[in-house]
């Protein structure tokens, strides 16, 4: 089956949908909590559950560091662990195209379950749907994911206050330069550079086993920090300022933003927290991520202050103060 | 960031530019990368009031007149060509629409990054009629002129170029009553040399080329200062490590061979004799005005835009009825708004500049 394609057959829920299942998803996928019946049955801990969904439709599906597979569970334990919350488990509903080759839809299950297996969750639920040749592009994933929010932990937008520190968990904007690149429509390579797509549910739990006093943990995804920064500063009712200086940036996503007039705060990332903590947690939090296997770039850039609510400030290289430009216009198509 | 260090030179700089007390001046950059740099390094913030930076026609977009893109609409709509351009002019408003609202209609474009490419789409699609639509300096002129070069060797019968290419050196004496010295731009002298500057300089017009690192700005502009107070019309290259006096010979040669000076429209400036270029006669063929024998347009820009009092330093963006209200990055009304380089589009995105408060001290991190 390996080498064929997904076949319109396969979608029908019947004899061909089963050997798919077999095949591919049951063997990647497989967990007690994983049957052949219409719902998972399952136990949860006493304590607040934190729930949410996420609909994957990146292009290429593949990219340098990861694929689809692999961003559909980092995203929605992500978003999970944004609110304190252990990832417990995963549902993922596949739309494929007809046509798609099975030996890719192999890697990308298998890229789902080594992610899963890593971020410490289960997928007990599934669906698969083919259609037609044209009608989606390749395959769309949506996942959605339940955890447990932690103890003490009460992380929301709306909670930053003056004072706090301003942390990103490491350089930022990898994942949207590799995409850009791996659509190969400037001719422009960058051989070391890889998405930083990586699922961040140990790198939050680290932190806040180390602390409960943090106010805001949000994924930088679509829009980058700078969007994250700006939703938080309306959120909150507060101003940030950045110290330029202190953002970490890789040479090659600097390099590639110079030429193409972007900025690196706009740029996707896939694996990266921002988060707001009262600036003497900062120390103790950095500590921890600096040790993380995905947070050792982990940097203090900014903090926030009452003057100036809803904006952002940058101080530059150069000492002069200016606002970081609000996220608009045209967003790369097709990142996440 | 070893380019973004404050380093000994920038403090220099910013040293001599603080403590200027004399007459009021004005300095233009040209260019709209400069405009996008001193947007984003903040370098108006930290300048005395006497010293005024004034944004110039150096974004090609923006001086690109209503009627350039009105042809190109006709191209689309009316013959049915792919239209092959750079993503930023496929907002510029047209008279009645822009390529956008074109597209909307069903004409066909095709975003590229460079001229080369739409060539090679055009070889790739036989069928259709491509034409590229050719604005730009002295930086982006040689790569459309290779382009035609290609399609004539390759014998493409299915590609031409609307041109709208622009030469600065009749610019700056059109514009030199707005400034008292020009930042000239660093990319296009790459190019062109600094002859012509010296040529500028023993007419009356003052100015320095200068890259775009924090740095090689207020380097830049603190020799301005100086050189204004000792008095008399000056050229200093300030960015002698990429800018030569004879410029990229090769290059210039390709234009001169490729293509002929004509009178040119820029955008709320007006004629400027023998200030843009087009295809000469060996290459006729593959100008789309010729082969599609385009009508003379005359675009009518909206009344109320006043992008050309903004190109010659007349008005500040935020001077303008529009800017923010009718005339905003999503629906812009003049093209200043509309390319990342543009004048109006960087005060929108920086803010035209922070009131700094008493908790200043609180700010720094």
């Amino acid at each position: 089956m390996n080498g064929d394609v997904v076949t319109l057959a396969m979608g029908g829920g019947g004899k061909e949908t089963n050997e798919l299942i077999e095949t591919i998803f049951k063997k990647h996928f497989e967990n007690p909590d994983l049957t052949a019946d219409d719902a998972a049955v399952l136990d949860f801990p006493p304590g607040k559950l934190a729930f949410t969904t996420d609909g994957f439709i990146v292009s290429p599906v593949d990219f340098p560091g990861g694929n689809i597979g692999k961003i559909s569970v980092c995203g929605t334990v992500n978003d999970l662990a944004c609110m304190g919350a252990v990832p417990l488990y995963l549902s993922c509903a596949f739309v494929i195209e007809e046509g798609f080759p099975v030996a890719k839809l192999d890697e990308i299950a298998s890229a789902m379950e080594k992610t899963a297996a890593e971020a410490g969750v289960r997928i007990v639920a599934g669906d698969t749907k083919v259609a037609g040749k044209g009608q989606v592009d390749g395959v769309f994933i949506t996942t959605t994911g339940i955890g447990r929010v932690m103890d003490g932990v009460h992380t929301a937008g709306s909670s930053a206050e003056p004072g706090d520190a301003v942390i990103v968990t490491g350089d930022i904007g990898r994942h949207g330069c590799a995409i850009l690149l791996a659509r190969n429509n400037f001719d422009i390579t960058a051989e070391r550079l890889t998405s930083d797509c990586a699922p961040l549910a140990h790198t939050v739990q680290d932190v806040l086993a180390a602390t409960k006093n943090v106010h805001v943990i949000r994924d930088a995804t679509r829009g980058g920090v700078g969007t994250v920064l700006y939703e938080i500063a309306h959120q909150s009712n507060v101003g940030i300022v950045l110290e330029q200086k202190n953002i970490p940036v890789n040479g090659e996503v600097k390099g590639v933003c110079g030429m193409l007039g972007l900025e690196p705060l706009y740029l996707a990332c896939e694996g990266r927290m921002v988060i707001f903590a009262p600036e003497p947690e900062a120390p103790a939090i950095l500590e921890v991520l600096r040790r993380g296997k995905y947070s050792e770039k982990a940097a203090v850039i900014g903090k926030v202050i009452s003057d100036y609510a809803g904006r952002v400030i940058v101080n530059t290289e150069i000492g002069s103060q200016t606002m970081l430009p609000q996220p608009g216009g045209e967003l790369l198509p097709r990142i996440c | 960031m070893a380019d973004c260090v404050k380093d000994g030179a920038a403090a220099a700089a910013e040293k001599i530019l603080k403590s200027y007390s004399g007459r009021p001046l004005r300095i233009m950059e040209v260019c709209g990368t400069h405009t996008h740099e001193i947007f984003r390094l903040g370098i108006r913030n930290i300048l005395p009031e006497n010293i005024r930076l004034i944004s110039g026609p150096g974004c090609p977009v923006c001086v690109t007149p209503t009627g350039f893109i009105d042809e190109a609409v006709m191209l689309a709509l009316d013959h049915g060509c792919t239209i092959a351009t750079f993503g930023d002019l496929v907002r510029v408003p047209g008279t009645e629409m822009s390529l956008a609202g074109a597209r909307s209609k069903g004409a066909h474009i095709e975003v590229v990054y460079s001229p080369l490419d739409s060539v090679v789409y055009a070889g790739t699609h036989p069928g259709e009629q491509v034409v590229f639509l050719s604005v730009g300096f002295e930086t982006t002129t040689p790569a459309a002129c290779i382009s035609v070069r290609q399609a004539k060797q390759k014998g493409l019968g299915n590609y031409s170029l609307l041109t709208a290419n622009k030469t600065m050196d009749n610019a700056y004496a059109a514009l030199k009553d707005s400034a008292d010295a020009f930042l000239y731009p660093g990319h296009v002298s790459v190019i062109t040399g600094t002859k012509i500057y010296e040529r500028l300089r023993d007419e009356g017009v003052s100015g320095v080329v200068t890259g775009f690192t924090a740095g090689e700005i207020l380097a830049a502009l603190a020799v301005v200062v100086t050189e204004i107070q000792k008095g008399g019309p000056f050229f200093r290259n300030c960015y002698p490590r990429v800018v030569t006096d004879e410029g990229n010979v090769n290059a210039l040669k390709l234009m001169k061979d490729t293509m002929i000076p004509v009178d040119a429209e820029w955008r709320g400036i007006g004629t400027i004799p023998q200030s843009g270029l087009t295809l000469n006669d060996s290459y006729a063929a593959f100008d789309a005005r010729k082969k599609y024998a385009l009508p003379k347009i005359t675009g009518k820009p909206d009344p109320a835009c006043r992008c050309g009092d903004v190109l010659r330093g007349e008005c500040s963006p935020d001077g303008c009825a529009c800017f923010g209200t009718a005339c905003t990055p999503e629906h812009p009304v003049g093209a200043c708004m509309v390319s990342g380089e543009g004048a109006c589009a960087a005060y929108y995105k920086y803010g035209p500049g922070l009131a700094l408060s008493a908790d200043k001290e609180n700010m720094n991190i």
